[in-house]
């Protein structure tokens, strides 16, 4: 029975300077479980991984691996006992082949000499345990995310692994890729590998986990068996994680559909989008679903004048447009929160303040000299609206959460007064509280009439906040659907290719 | 204002630091280090760099680099004093060499935003196109002997201050509030920060690029003409490797490499710490080979500081 366990942690404590990271934690693995680790951000999910996997000592606890206690100083130790953790963020190496990737730094090899044949080979079988068709020889840049979160897999597995942590691995994913990867997990858990999954999608829960532990504040919370959808309720387990009572996912809508504000009709790029066309209206809140690589970004890139189309028209206000440049689309009243806040939103090393005025600092600017005490005040007043923790402006960007760092994008579109949104993502990698937080700002805006376009791969957020639905597959719109007269199986079937004419 | 004390001050504070230290211990080691003929002196060489290096550090902002500036300075020089030598009055000359200056870092940016091609070797390939103009317009040989009024620019005083130093300090002033009130400064903290939100926030990106090498090109022609006045001469061979100079002064007074962070007063501080190594250098009797060995070593060091500044901070 001893050994069923991978993991039995005891009591382990963690604090970092002036923080309590974990107290009294309390945490086990079974062979062939999936456990899922589940709280907000700042919770010590991380901080518990990273002392599993040997990246953290802990300050004091016990942590048995197989029944046998341990004591980790650093990854190699956790990786020898078959640790391997999947982050977020895939640590391949973009430029090497596939087979390259898994054998990194293990190639078979004579003298100095690799083995390329040999790689090859046991790459192939190790991808074919996956039940995936990736060509060992490509290179790792040219494979679509899903595709090298599989490689990574891949390369866990290659080193015989018996605890799989993964870190949100769904975050990047769509639907049908998020299924194949769960068929995975289940034929992993068959070889007996434990799996620690952690996910922001929480009712993903009642698809993968056996059981789930919460943490809060660096405690935890509760140890529970995922015995069926009510079991434990999902708004029990939101109950857990935030310590008080949510008791809606979704906030409820109040917005009045208005005129039209947006026309697009036939646009087309080559190789990216063909023949869209759709309307908008003020106070509406158009939610755009479909797989990864659907087109659906390179849509909204195109609206905002980021990227050329080769051909069709848009119509804003009734009025004819054709963006060159963001520059034009936001003199207009566009925004566009990106997908990726850190790469594309966020000027991370600067102050909050710069965040929020950049996009509209004219506003600010009396006789050619950029006013601070406007900047400061204007800045201070959006952030106080909407909620931002710490209310500092002078603080750098990158020292805020995740939540409040989209806090401060959608500042600065409220700022340049934005008349249309566009949404990418708005709630990747942010935690329940926030995401509510996030929604009731939507809800707001739009019943302002400010109008907007949701980009989103979790389908419960499209169904929870959108009026109507948008269904992209290969860059062309499949199914136009209203939001209360569908669901998530419909939505999936129009994005997975059903409906389609036969060619 | 309240006074807040973050890196960025502290930063700024460590090369003003740097500085003081650095002119105490050449007092002591020196009695003529602080006489005021020496003191003139040092300012005056800061200028040609100092000049060079606001215009450097906006680049730099960018998280771009120029190394084009020494052969600019060289090429803008030579072509001011050539057109004395035909006859041109001398402030007709002045403002034709400034605009060469500005045509040459449009070219630059040229390559830069419209070819892609990364600014270090665009600006490299530049610094031997102009170079080599200086050559084929000069046969290699110096042209001197320019108008009294020409001259002033580099030896004259005002109220016993150079004027090279009083055209270095009133730029500052002007960069230092383009810096901190302007799109000029913003814009250039932005691009250098994160390139594509700044493009998804609207900002004209390609057209400010193109205006901060401009404005590069314009302010080494402008030293190349304080040189020139200077020394009474236009040497083809002038200024070459400043672009080392030039660059350690704005890496030495806290901007960083990597674009998004920096002042222009730092940049001054740093013009002001490679003038006084070099005049230290010369007190002390080090020879120019060494100087060269001392200064290239100083750059490294900054640079490593500026990089283990960013790794204690992540």
């Amino acid at each position: 029975m001893e050994n069923d366990f991978l993991i039995q942690i005891n009591g382990v404590n963690k604090t970092f300077p002036g923080v309590k990271a974990l107290s009294d934690v309390d945490f086990t693995l079974k062979k062939g479980e999936v456990h899922s680790l589940l709280g907000e951000n700042g919770a010590g999910k991380s901080t518990l991984i990273k002392i599993i996997s040997g990246a953290y000592s802990k300050d004091s606890g016990d942590i048995k691996f197989s029944g046998k206690s341990v004591n980790f100083s650093s990854p190699r130790d956790s990786i020898e006992k078959g640790v391997a953790v999947i982050y977020q963020e895939l640590d391949l190496v973009p430029t090497l082949s596939v087979a390259n990737n898994i054998f990194l730094n293990r190639e078979p090899k004579k003298g100095f000499i690799f083995q390329n044949r040999a790689i090859i080979k046991n790459a192939r079988e190790i991808l074919k345990k996956l039940d995936t068709n990736i060509d060992p020889f490509k290179k790792v840049k040219t494979l679509s995310v899903a595709d090298q979160q599989m490689v990574t897999i891949a390369k866990a597995l290659s080193q015989n692994v018996k605890i799989l942590i993964m870190d949100e691995p769904t975050a990047v994913l769509g639907p049908e890729e998020t299924k194949k990867l769960f068929n995975i997990v289940k034929q992993l858990k068959k070889q007996g590998i434990g799996i620690i999954f952690i996910s922001h999608r929480l009712e993903e829960i009642y698809q993968i986990a056996d059981r789930v532990t919460v943490l809060r504040d660096g405690e935890k919370v509760i140890t529970t068996d995922v015995k069926n959808k009510n079991d434990p309720d999902i708004r029990q387990i939101i109950k857990w994680m935030v310590g008080r009572e949510l008791t809606k996912q979704f906030p409820p809508k109040k917005n009045e559909i208005g005129e039209t504000l947006l026309e697009v009709k036939n646009l087309t790029k080559k190789g990216v989008i063909e023949d869209v066309s759709f309307n908008l209206h003020k106070g509406e809140i158009l939610g755009i679903a479909g797989l990864i690589g659907a087109g659906r970004t390179e849509l909204a890139r195109i609206i905002f004048g980021a990227d050329a189309h080769d051909s069709g028209s848009i119509k804003f206000e009734n009025k004819e447009i054709n963006f060159r440049h963001p520059t034009k689309a936001i003199r207009s009243g566009f925004g566009f929160i990106t997908e990726d806040r850190k790469n594309t939103g966020l000027f991370l090393i600067l102050p909050v303040k710069n965040n929020i005025t950049i996009a509209n600092i004219e506003s600010i600017i009396h006789s050619g000299i950029i006013s601070l005490k406007q900047e400061k005040k204007k800045s201070l007043d959006l952030s106080e609206s909407l909620n931002l923790k710490p209310l500092n402006v002078d603080i750098t960007t990158r020292s805020l959460s995740g939540g409040n760092q989209q806090k401060v994008v959608v500042a600065k579109w409220l700022f340049t007064q934005a008349k249309l949104l566009i949404f990418d993502e708005p709630t990747r990698g942010i935690d329940v509280g926030t995401k509510y937080e996030i929604y009731k700002l939507m809800h707001e805006l739009s019943s302002k009439g400010i109008g907007i376009i949701m980009i989103s791969s979790e389908l419960p957020e499209i169904l929870g906040i959108s009026d109507r639905v948008m269904v992209m597959r290969k860059g062309k719109i499949m199914k136009k659907l209203t939001t209360k007269n569908t669901d998530q199986e419909e939505i999936l079937y129009y994005a997975a290719g059903g409906g389609e004419k036969s060619a | 204002m309240p006074k807040k004390i973050n890196w960025k001050n502290i930063r700024n504070y460590g090369s003003l630091l740097a500085l003081i230290a650095l002119m105490i211990f050449l007092g002591i080691a020196s009695d003529r280090f602080f006489s005021a003929r020496n003191l003139t002196n040092i300012l005056r060489q800061a200028s040609v760099v100092g000049i060079m290096g606001v215009g450097m550090t906006f680049v730099i902002l960018t998280g771009g680099i120029d190394l084009s500036v020494g052969s600019t300075l060289a090429l803008s020089g030579c072509v001011g004093a050539w057109l004395m030598k035909g006859g041109m009055d001398w402030p007709l000359a002045l403002i034709l060499s400034l605009l060469l200056g500005a045509f040459l870092g449009f070219t630059n940016g040229f390559f830069i935003v419209s070819l892609n091609i990364p600014p270090f070797i665009a600006t490299l390939g530049m610094m031997g196109v102009s170079r080599g103009f200086t050559y084929i317009l000069t046969n290699g040989a110096p042209i001197y002997g320019f108008a009294e009024g020409y001259r002033n620019l580099g030896n004259a005083d005002i109220f016993s201050i150079p004027i090279p130093a009083i055209i270095m300090l009133l730029l500052y002033l002007v960069y230092f509030i383009l810096q901190n009130r302007t799109k000029f400064g913003r814009f250039a903290i932005s691009i250098g920060a994160n390139e594509e939100a700044a493009f998804l926030s609207g900002i004209p990106i390609k057209k400010y690029l193109l205006l901060f090498y401009m404005n590069l090109g314009l302010l080494a022609a402008l030293s190349g003409n304080v040189m020139a006045a200077r020394l009474d001469a236009a040497m083809p061979t002038a200024a070459q490797g400043y672009e080392l100079d030039v660059i350690a002064a704005v890496v030495i007074g806290g901007t960083s490499l990597s674009g998004g962070q920096g002042t222009v007063i730092g940049t001054l501080i740093g013009a002001l710490i490679m003038a006084v190594v070099r005049n230290g250098l010369n007190l002390l009797l080090v020879s120019t080979y060494w100087q060269q060995v001392i200064i290239g070593f100083i750059v490294i060091g900054a640079v490593a500081f500026d990089v283990l500044n960013k790794k204690i901070k992540n």
